[in-house]
């Protein structure tokens, strides 16, 4: 093992990071202000990749056509669900949430079936991103270094928008106290729809770009959402600080578990056997890092400071 | 509290449930369709297991969103020891006990630390942590089957009578089901029962009144998990294969649909609410309208339609189906049945 | 005139009473078939591939197989031994199929077969061919039309030993297949395997393992990806600059169901396998045009091995006369495989797989300009499977 492995290994651990910090980032903020457990901005990354991957398949196989449908597109989905479904839901108990948006789950799981079918979708990166970067002497390839500069930039976007910006302002006071923010005057209902539409933008976001890399197909929401609700909660709900280090955190642990625990674990086990543990273990750690948080810090790693 | 019968809707509606679940196989038998059997020891399993979530979740608004997991234990220790060629239920049961009470008090002491500061979705999250770590734990055992799942080759024997039989296995299930019912009667009318309920409504008031509630939860917790454990092993029975899917945390997540659906805070609520759901599953996958296009859409995409249908029971039918009915008057006493 | 009209409805009566008796004996009661295969996710296009080729000899034939009317109940398995198990449970209680068909995966055919086998349903196996099946738990009940696990594997191993590759790394998902498929090219492969990696069969980004191959840089990388998976696997392949770098030898990851997907990052790719739509004999040829014009698109193996599924069945129901309940003479008949198989050479070994010649495959571009396969090799021929000596049939 070369630290140039390992190097790589460790982007891509951020790589993956970045991607749930994209979503987490969305989640976290609907939770802190709305007080709302939302199980289906796992189905709005799922959209989000449908979209795109239409996008993609009509337009001739334009990477932009692919990021003009998605983004767009999944913001307004996620508004139109909003209004329609789970505005009603805010004032409503949790267990009530997750009911709903797990409801929905199924739903939209169902929705994408129907029209694209059962089997897979696919598109390819763009052309111009297509080759590789020479990275420790190891061949990286460009396009993943591509999401990594997109979800840092998005990032310092976000950071920008909420610490320097009115609207931001008034998000973050939504975090903190919302009852007051309401008794301000200010339209809270209009607040909350567009956080929600936010948050649907950058699911929307995350899953274009990794469009390209995975299988678009139904069901593909879950795994991510469980991932994005260990990083918001080890994070900090309401966090946007909580959701990027959280994302981070999480994104590493799980890469360089599944890489290097199975080299580890064959010291002692049968290979095959070593092959299975590994991963799972390494999926293990993760809730085994939200579990010690949550006994310890239940507040999560970096909280929204409040007062 | 003694509990004459009374006849109310909820009442009748319970009376002809239990009754109706009671003359299945006599049912199915005089159809010869044995697939009914199957169907319906599959709905008395969930109804099992959602019984036993109920205690905590209905009662004790302890939203645990991984006892999908004690499922699991229960089904892996008949798996792994039939695997190993003991085949003698009481073995089996043994051992699928003292794991599943060793992993509720450990996990339910760490979970219920968090219920402490209020703000339940603590509680969730870190339900769902332990059943995802127990899900890949699982995955990880390559020697039983790993994420391809454990054919068991012999249901239990358990000395008196085999699980070989379909009916047999129903009739046990039936009645473990009957007892559970009972035993959980006994304990929400006792004291028990009242404290976890004040826990409920205003956990600071109760410990100011002396009550040590956290040994009150965590004794609710770990027998929810048993009442669980035990849905398992009959799961595992009835399909004769144990995987990691058992503990899924949809699963979890459909425990909750059929408590919420049959009724939250009732007792026979759960039952209902499996039946419904398990039945609802059943129907729509095989329903005929006679419109190709319709019937298409239905048989192929029913999931999404039960999605669409929990939402709906969340919005509107909050009470559930059990739950929506009239209890009838009050009683003296206060509360009705 | 009175005995002319008793003549007349004498006769009539009798030519009724002969056309219904005639018509009950030509009506048998229409044969259930459950067909189950991996229908969603990544996977489908192979379980599609099956159904659509098994549904083109039945629906050739008007719906019948063997001149007998089929009913074909199809299942979608979901790539889930549970959900399987309980959709095999429900096709033979409350379907009453006397066939079950498809399995496309490995790990579904382990939870399924003893569930039907031991019920006394026939098992047209069309895809999935795991070593336990093939050796020790062999079932009279069961007929494999498609290949042994390992054999597809083996010829590669075969190839790559004539090209003098030194060093190579294995790799494939963790599962019964992925672990048959690595075996059987270590069989054939007489030099060394440096690393064999398996990774969780529901991860589609090979990113963590591929830099792993990079580091080590063998002479060849041998791999078995089915399905999406192979899609996924050959386009971060090529999207790693590998592609051209290390020399890719693959079984089942680069054919008719993952081409469309993968087009120009595939070329160059060498596969091992039984079939590939150039081959030139009669029922080949009219397999892929019918094929092509239906379904407007190559197909692949696992339409060949269900097409021949669908054949071997059409063959035996007519040899029983669709008297489904003589299950010895089924078997007779389906034994004999009495029917011209879209690969050549087919008959069945003592375990009830085949044995058939293995070619090897590199993708290139047909005479169309479409990406497809190009048969460059026969390294095997006849060739049963290794397990055949251990199933006491």
């Amino acid at each position: 093992m070369t630290t140039g492995l390992f190097l790589t290994q460790l982007l891509n651990g951020v790589q993956l990071g970045v991607l749930l910090f994209l979503l987490a980032s969305g989640l976290t903020l609907v939770f802190g202000i709305m007080n709302f457990v939302n199980l289906t901005h796992g189905s709005l990354y799922m959209m989000g990749a449908y979209f795109a991957a239409a996008g993609y398949n009509a337009f001739d196989s334009s990477f932009l056509a692919a990021a003009l449908v998605a983004i767009p597109g999944t913001m307004l989905l996620g508004f139109v669900v909003e209004r329609l479904a789970l505005a009603t839901l805010y004032t409503r108990d949790h267990l009530d949430q997750v009911l709903a948006t797990f409801g929905l789950i199924l739903f939209f799981n169902e929705v994408v079936r129907a029209i694209w079918g059962p089997a897979s979708v696919y598109m390819n990166v763009p052309q111009a991103l297509s080759g590789t970067v020479s990275l420790f002497g190891l061949p990286y390839p460009a396009y993943r270094f591509a999401i990594i500069t997109v979800g840092l930039l998005v990032g310092l976007a976000l950071y920008l928008v909420i610490h320097r910006t009115r609207v931001g302002m008034l998000i973050r006071a939504g975090a903190s106290n919302p009852q007051m923010v309401s008794a301000l005057g200010v339209d809270i209902k209009g607040l909350n729809s567009l956080v929600f539409a936010l948050g649907a933008g950058l699911a929307g976001l995350a899953g274009l770009m990794a469009g390209p890399i995975v299988s678009v197909q139904s069901g593909m929401g879950e795994p991510i959402l469980i991932l994005t609700l260990v990083v918001i909660v080890t994070g900090g709900i309401g966090s946007i600080r909580g959701a990027f280090y959280g994302a981070l955190i999480v994104g590493i642990v799980d890469t360089i578990g599944r890489a290097f625990l199975p080299m580890l674990l064959r010291e002692f086990l049968e290979r095959s056997v070593a092959q299975a543990m590994g991963p799972a273990i390494a999926s293990m750690l993760i809730y085994l890092l939200m579990a010690a948080v949550l006994a310890l810090r239940p507040q999560g790693l970096f909280p929204v400071r409040h007062g | 509290m003694a509990s004459g019968f009374t006849l109310t809707p909820r009442s009748v509606f319970a009376v002809l449930l239990l009754v109706g679940l009671g003359l299945v196989p006599l049912i199915s038998g005089a159809l010869a369709q044995p697939f009914y059997v199957t169907l319906f020891t599959r709905i008395l399993v969930f109804a099992l297991a959602a019984l036993g979530l109920n205690l905590i979740l209905g009662y004790g608004a302890l939203v645990s969103f991984g006892h999908a997991m004690y499922m699991g234990i229960g089904a892996y220790a008949v798996g792994i020891l039939a695997h190993h060629g003991v085949t003698n239920g009481w073995a089996q049961l043994g051992a699928a006990m003292v794991v599943g009470a060793a992993v509720a008090l450990a996990v339910g002491l760490i979970c219920l630390r968090t219920t402490r500061e209020g703000g339940g979705m603590a509680f969730i999250m870190i339900t769902l942590a332990f059943a995802q770590m127990m899900f890949f734990l699982a995955v990880s055992l390559r020697a039983y089957g790993g994420d391809d799942g454990l054919p068991i080759s012999v249901r239990s024997d358990f000395g008196l009578f085999s699980l070989q039989d379909p009916n047999t296995l129903y009739y046990l299930s039936y009645a473990l089901l009957l007892a559970v019912l009972l035993g959980m009667r006994r304990l929400i009318d006792a004291r028990f029962g009242m404290v976890l309920r004040g826990c409920k409504s205003n956990e600071r008031r109760m410990a100011a009144l002396g009550f040590p509630t956290l040994r009150y939860k965590l004794a609710a917790y770990v027998i929810s998990a048993l009442v669980c454990v035990l849905a398992g092993m009959l799961l595992a029975n009835l399909t004769r294969f144990v995987s990691p899917s058992y503990m899924a945390w949809t699963v979890s997540g459909e425990l909750i649909v059929m408590i919420v659906l049959g009724g939250l805070g009732t007792l026979i609520g759960p039952v209902a609410g499996a039946t419904a759901l398990l039945l609802l599953e059943e129907v729509l996958s095989s329903l005929k309208f006679g419109l190709p296009w319709l019937d298409k859409l239905i048989n192929q995409h029913w999931l999404g339609l039960i999605g669409l249908f929990i939402v709906f029971v969340v919005l509107v039918m909050k009470r559930g189906v059990y739950g929506g009915l009239p209890a009838g008057p009050p009683t003296a006493k206060g509360r009705p049945k | 005139m009175l005995r002319n009209f008793i003549r007349t409805a004498a006769a009539a009566a009798a030519a009724l009473a002969t056309t219904a008796l005639l018509a009950q004996a030509q009506a048998p009661a229409p044969i259930k078939i459950g067909f189950m295969a991996e229908l969603s996710g990544p996977q489908g296009a192979l379980g599609q591939d099956q159904y659509d080729a098994f549904m083109l000899v039945v629906e050739r034939n008007g719906g019948r197989l063997g001149g007998v009317p089929v009913q074909v109940i199809r299942e979608d398995s979901q790539l889930k031994p549970d959900v399987a198990t309980q959709i095999v449970q429900k096709l033979i209680e409350k379907d009453n199929v006397s066939i079950i068909t498809g399995i496309t995966f490995s790990n579904v055919m382990m939870a399924v077969h003893k569930p039907i086998t031991e019920k006394g349903v026939f098992l047209i196996g069309s895809n999935a061919g795991p070593a336990p099946i093939a050796g020790a738990q062999c079932s009279p009940f069961q007929f494999i039309t498609s290949w042994q696990n390992d054999n597809q594997a083996e010829v590669v191993g075969r190839y790559a030993t004539d090209k003098g590759y030194k060093r190579v790394i294995g790799m494939a998902p963790n599962y019964q297949a992925g672990k048959d498929f690595v075996a059987g090219f270590k069989r054939m492969y007489k030099g060394e395997v440096i690393d064999e990696i398996y990774t969780p069969l529901n991860q589609p980004d090979f990113s963590a393992e591929l830099a792993q191959v990079a580091a080590k840089n063998p002479d060849a990388i041998y791999v078995f990806y089915p399905g999406g998976l192979g899609v996924n696997f050959i386009r971060q392949y090529q999207q790693a600059g590998l592609l051209g770098k290390i020399p890719l030898l693959s079984s089942s990851t680069t054919d008719g169901s993952t081409l469309p997907a993968q087009q120009a990052a595939a070329l160059g790719v060498i596969s091992g396998t039984f079939w590939g739509p150039d081959f030139n004999n009669p029922a080949n040829r009219q397999f892929v045009d019918e094929f092509e014009k239906k379904f407007n698109r190559i197909p692949s193996q696992y339409a060949a091995q269900s097409y021949d599924a669908a054949q071997l069945l059409d063959s035996a129901i007519a040899k029983v006369r669709g008297n489904m309940a003589d299950k010895n003479a089924f078997r007779a008949a389906l034994k004999a495989a009495d029917f011209k198989s879209v690969r050549g050479n087919f008959r069945f070994n003592t375990n009830h797989f085949p044995i058939q010649d293995q070619h090897i495959f590199e993708v290139a571009r047909d005479a169309k300009g479409r990406v497809s396969l190009k048969t460059i090799a026969t390294p095997l021929k006849d060739h049963g499977d290794a397990y055949a000596s251990l199933c006491k049939m």
